[in-house]
């Protein structure tokens, strides 16, 4: 009898301790960001290009990063979907149910999901050379869709799957198409499954630095074509947190303020807009 | 897939007097009723397991037939060879044939969409699609390529009062269909699946997931409906086959036990086995 109180009493105490550990991280890391990045904060931060190098310059702001994040978050992410959609329509409407086939495609998913960001740089680079193509923008999307493609398939495909076999039946059985049934039934039954895929992706797109140091690069001006080089948060803050003078080294919190901000704002916008299309979906 | 020819059957590609030429099965008569369906030998396996062993069977026109036998006997199996949605799923293996109005719906040249607008299919949980009331009828005629929005609205209603469901939802037409009550549901499926102007209704046991009230006017509507359609439907109620069918058919571990005209198989069965299901012992 003791014995099974005490179990249940240091598996609540284990609850709770779990529960703290999550949310005091995400506090922390919060606060740490808000007090060190907040006095670095100025409008200059988000307004103006770089002045002085992004190494040593105290002057100007990171309006490069947030505009070559934002260009090739977007762009990496639509890249990425436009890959997916087929991949996971064929997984589920097309491909036969318990198909050989499909349990393949998802194995290579989640083995490419788990290869390292860096490698996918690496992977960028050698393709680049090979086909003669300089350090940007251009590159820099095309290895971010592909290193955020597994992730965004295959919560895709986790959604639809959760999909009743019965309504692909249903839209099958009125004569429509695999591709009319995918399009105008499942991809619709799946929006909000759909729209957290594209947000997971979109946020590793804008947040990963690895992937980005050999193909986009890095440059003090703010990209007028697709393949100029261009300038990223997350390897703003590296530029920035390894510089020896403290004024630019707090000028990186304010950077990643900026960059979990942008993240929050489009993460929160997305779901409120999702809403309105929610209405229809069957429970 | 496997299909294979048998010779014996005419080949006349003429619907009617097809119909009339096909030999009465065990020398059971249909008492001289036109045969709508036409099973031939059909063999069913999934991987060593075979779950219909050389089906053989009539279904008559415009006649309620239902399909009875105990869970796992191969019912649903036989009633979704009828639009060939049995094929969705890997490592099945088909053989014989299934002649709808005289043609092999399992042949080479069949346009699998085209042959699923002649049937309805009613499952055993109704599911609407997820869109409005409205959109779930105009569904199946849109994909048809009936856009004009006067003849949509003039058959989305025609339908909706079809299926007595006219007058609960003729003021929320636009709301979503979720928001129905399940019996409501099986409703729009039936108004849904006769607005892509079918010939054959098919049941999977449509009344299992509804209320007795609900599950009455389902019976009700297949009783008006059976002058202008031809339905088969699977059930596990007895008392349902008794009420409502016209015709019978008894399978056992994925054969055909017996069948014939509703009263004659309930009131004197020619099976030991199917004595007992009727009486209840086996079930």
């Amino acid at each position: 009898m003791f014995w099974r109180k005490f179990e249940e009493r240091l598996f609540n105490f284990l609850i709770r301790l779990a529960t703290i550990i999550i949310i005091g991280c995400l506090f922390v890391i919060v606060l740490t960001i808000v007090v060190k990045g907040l006095p670095a904060m100025s409008w200059d931060m988000i307004s103006k290009s770089p002045s002085g190098g992004f190494y040593l310059g105290k002057e100007g702001g990171v309006l490069n990063a947030i505009v070559g994040s934002l260009y090739l978050g977007i762009g990496a992410s639509l890249f990425a979907l436009l890959l997916s959609i087929p991949v996971v329509v064929y997984m589920n409407v097309y491909a036969p149910t318990h198909s050989k086939f499909a349990q393949y495609i998802r194995i290579s998913l989640d083995i490419l999901y788990g290869i390292p960001s860096i490698v996918y740089g690496a992977f960028g680079f050698l393709i680049m050379i090979y086909l003669g193509l300089k350090v940007s923008l251009l590159a820099g999307i095309v290895t971010v869709g592909l290193l955020v493609l597994p992730i965004m398939a295959r919560t895709m495909d986790e959604v639809i799957r959760t999909i009743p076999k019965e309504l692909t039946e249903a839209s099958l059985s009125l004569g429509a198409t695999k591709w009319e049934t995918a399009m105008k039934v499942l991809l619709r039954q799946a929006f909000p499954g759909i729209l957290t895929a594209i947000l997971l992706g979109f946020g590793r797109a804008i947040g990963d630095a690895a992937s980005v140091i050999f193909t986009t690069g890095f440059t003090d001006n703010v990209p007028e074509s697709i393949l100029q080089p261009a300038a990223t948060l997350p390897l703003a803050i590296f530029f920035q947190l390894g510089s020896p003078i403290q004024e630019v080294v707090n000028r990186a919190y304010a950077s990643a303020l900026i960059l979990t901000i942008m993240i929050l704002v489009i993460s929160i916008s997305s779901r409120l807009l999702s809403r309105r299309f929610n209405k229809n979906i069957i429970k | 897939m496997q299909t294979s020819i048998n010779e014996p059957m005419e080949k006349t590609g003429n619907a009617s007097q097809h119909a009339t030429l096909i030999q009465p099965l065990n020398g059971q008569s249909l008492n001289g009723v036109k045969t709508h369906i036409s099973v031939r030998n059909l063999n069913i396996s999934y991987g060593n397991s075979q779950i219909l062993k050389n089906v053989s069977i009539d279904i008559p026109d415009k006649k309620i037939t239902a399909i009875i036998g105990p869970s796992g006997c191969g019912k649903t199996t036989l009633l979704k060879t009828f639009n060939r949605l049995i094929e969705s799923s890997d490592g099945i293996k088909i053989e014989g044939e299934v002649l709808v109005d005289g043609e092999n719906i399992y042949g080479k040249n069949v346009e699998v969409t085209n042959m699923r607008k002649k049937m309805g299919l009613l499952s055993q949980r109704p599911m609407p699609l997820p869109m409005s009331i409205y959109d779930n009828i105009a569904y199946g005629m849109r994909i048809h390529g009936i856009r004009k929005k006067s003849i949509l609205n003039e058959r989305v209603t025609y339908y909706l009062k079809q299926a007595s469901l006219w007058n609960e939802v003729k003021d929320r037409l636009h709301q979503p269909a979720t928001k129905l009550s399940i019996g409501q549901q099986q409703r729009l499926c039936l108004a849904r699946g006769l607005a892509v102007e079918p010939e054959i209704i098919l049941g999977d046991e449509p009344t299992s997931a509804l209320d007795p009230i609900s599950s009455q006017r389902i019976e009700e509507k297949f009783v008006e409906l059976k002058d202008q359609y031809t339905i088969v439907m699977v059930t596990h109620i007895l008392r349902q086959a008794r009420r409502i069918a016209d015709y019978i058919v008894f399978m056992y571990l994925g054969e055909i036990v017996e069948h014939g005209p509703a009263h004659e198989l309930l009131e004197n069965p020619r099976e030991e086995m199917t004595k007992e299901y009727v009486k209840g012992v086996i079930s």
